[in-house]
């Protein structure tokens, strides 16, 4: 085990090279539902149990099953009814069992990216082939059911391994170059793009995917009331907003279709999007379009910048 | 290190479900539902009358509700008795006050415990629902089923006998069931359950004895979930409530009926400083134009004729 993962070096929030979006604007906006498939009863795996208490685990599963029973249309509805398009972080077994939401996404140029094959088959305690094998399997999912060539990675239900981003970046390049397999929402250190060391020493680049505004977090383990949850969405917004005037900024919102299209939070999450949009500066985007655009753009003059600011302060 | 190869085999890995308990299908491709004289939203309240004993043993799942402290937990215990004391008779006063018509899930243990109050719900005529023999007899996975069989029987006898109807619903303590549960239920004459909540309309549910209904009784706006799960204000309550109506009203009226359930226990509502909170809701609600406030069997009888499925 080592004492820090290495990902990516100290880069102050302060006197970075301006990031530009298009058309001027100042924050890249994204949202990432995670559209997952939790099994009743899968394995069991040794370092992480799926469910509390025994079979059947009817409050988990069904909650989660609601998501995609009735929860998906709704926010797909209401994210299209403001002008965004998803980016879906995918249990890609899903595109076998529940057809139907793939092409409804597909239909809208959605965007898919690799969350694992089940949200309840962890990461912990696979080997590095196993795990290169699993993220293999859902990259050539996604590409078999949407011809997309898989841009991202959040690991199944957060479980990493000293592996896991390599091992993302390696399999994308194996299997489409430089199209698959660049940017990582599994880290949180920052609000912009943060150039990211992997084996490979490809263009990788972390997203910021925030937990902050993630609607499970927020919901699940903060327990935040709906309202409040609107109202830490639109904080979030401006001050993102006000920095991105100096250097380009990012918001995501993670969403989840069993927990934000629940009857009780859609006004909140509906108030939040409609507040955002309203906005003219700013760029409602993908996921994989921030990382292209920052890999194009910007990615050389931030891996100079890091290198410039090891030893600390210029005098 | 690695993990045994099963766990990278994915056998459920094809359309629908990953069991058989029953078929997937997204709520907007099912036909729309109409309820009665063109309502929109069918209002479904149901209280609990529950029984956690003093002597609460241990199980692999704990007690939703339950004593937390070690014996005797007086704390736990006599609050949660003072939901049948006190705070069902201001439940009823507020439901009685909005012409809410609620059903009642009790604990069998309840009729013998509490004879008044049992007088009171036979005399009111509420529709009584099946809730287990008491809060610690959890139907949970590891329960032998002769064992949970008897548990069945006793609780639904009891009601029958006491009340004098049909007793078709059921509710399971905890809201947990093991894998036999429902053909337990069903075998005993058991038409709709309501433990499952993975929808926001009633479906088809598969047993080994035959079909029965889910009847998805929320939990996420469940007045312990809320207050005591979420530690949300009761001002929040009545928010999230009053939001949740006004949004599936709203959808009910571009996609056919909706359902709105509101499980409700005593010893949570029924205190002095939140029973303001549900009148405010149910204020709220029955002003709406387009609620219709029903029973679940009410409910389940006219989404039954309208899908042609036996309830």
């Amino acid at each position: 085990m080592k004492t820090d993962p290495g990902y990516y070096d100290y880069w102050p929030y302060h006197d970075r090279p301006k990031i530009t979006w298009p058309n001027g604007a100042k924050v890249a906006f994204w949202v990432a539902p995670n559209i997952e498939f939790y099994e009743l009863d899968p394995p069991a795996n040794p370092h992480r149990k799926a469910w509390p208490g025994p079979y059947p685990s009817i409050a988990g599963y069904g909650i989660r099953d609601y998501g995609n029973r009735v929860g998906h249309m709704r926010q797909m509805k209401l994210l299209e009814k403001y002008g965004i398009r998803g980016s879906i972080s995918l249990s890609t077994a899903l595109c076998d069992h529940h057809p139907e939401i793939i092409e409804l996404c597909k239909e809208r140029d959605w965007e898919f990216f690799s969350h694992g094959i089940y949200n309840t088959r962890y990461t912990y305690g696979m080997s590095a082939e196993q795990e290169r094998e699993m993220i293999r399997d859902s990259i050539e999912t996604i590409y078999k059911h949407t011809g997309q060539k898989c841009a991202g990675y959040l690991a199944p239900a957060l479980s990493h391994s000293d592996d896991t981003i390599d091992l993302f970046a390696e399999v994308g390049t194996e299997l489409f170059g430089d199209d698959a397999g660049f940017y990582t929402c599994d880290l949180f250190h920052d609000d912009q793009p943060t150039p990211i060391h992997t084996r490979s020493g490809k263009k990788f680049v972390s997203i910021p995917y925030s937990l902050e505004m993630n609607d499970t977090i927020a919901y699940v383990v903060n327990k935040v009331e709906p309202r409040q949850y609107g109202k830490m969405i639109k904080a979030n917004f401006d001050r993102l907003l006000e920095e991105g005037a100096e250097s380009g900024t990012i918001m995501c919102i993670p969403t989840h279709n069993y927990q934000v299209s629940c009857p009780h939070r859609m006004k909140a999450f509906e108030e939040a999007l409609e507040y955002i949009t309203g906005h003219s500066d700013v760029w409602v985007t993908t996921g994989r379009e921030i990382a292209s655009h920052f890999i194009e753009n910007q990615y050389d003059t931030a891996v100079a910048d890091i290198a410039a600011k090891q030893g600390g302060m210029k005098k | 290190m690695s993990l045994d190869k099963s766990y990278l085999e994915y056998p459920q890995r094809s359309y629908g479900m990953d069991h058989e308990l029953y078929d997937w299908s997204m709520l907007t491709d099912r036909p729309a539902i109409s309820w009665p004289d063109g309502k929109k939203l069918a209002l479904w309240v149901n209280l609990n009358i529950d029984f956690f004993p003093l002597n609460q043993r241990s199980n692999p799942t704990g007690v939703p509700g339950g004593m937390k402290m070690p014996y005797p937990d007086l704390r736990h215990f006599s609050l949660r008795d003072y939901g049948n004391r006190i705070g069902i008779y201001r439940l009823f006063k507020a439901l009685d006050k909005f012409g809410v018509k609620p059903t009642i899930a009790i604990n069998g243990v309840m009729v013998e415990r509490a004879p008044y109050l049992m007088d009171m719900i036979k005399e009111r005529g509420d529709e009584v629902l099946g809730h287990g023999w008491q809060m610690d007899m959890i139907h949970h996975g590891e329960v032998a089923i002769d064992e949970e069989r008897q548990w069945v029987a006793n609780s639904l006898n009891t009601l029958r006998e006491r009340f004098e109807q049909p007793v078709t619903g059921w509710l399971s303590p905890g809201r947990l069931q093991s894998a036999n549960t429902p053909t337990l239920l069903k075998e005993h004459g058991v038409e709709y359950m309501c433990d499952w909540v993975n929808d926001d309309m009633p479906y088809a549910f598969n047993t080994a004895a035959g079909a029965i209904t889910a009847m998805p009784l929320s939990n996420e706006l469940d007045d312990f979930f809320i207050l005591n799960n979420n530690l949300h204000s009761e001002d929040s309550y009545a928010e999230q409530i009053m939001d949740a109506s006004d949004f599936l009203l709203s959808e009910a009226s571009e996609q056919g009926g909706r359902l709105l359930a509101l499980n409700i226990h005593p010893w949570m509502l029924g205190q002095p400083h939140r029973i303001g909170q549900l009148e405010r809701v149910l204020a709220h609600i029955t002003s709406l134009d387009g609620v219709w406030s029903a029973s679940a069997s009410d409910i389940l009888t006219v989404w039954s004729q309208q899908t042609q499925q036996q309830p």
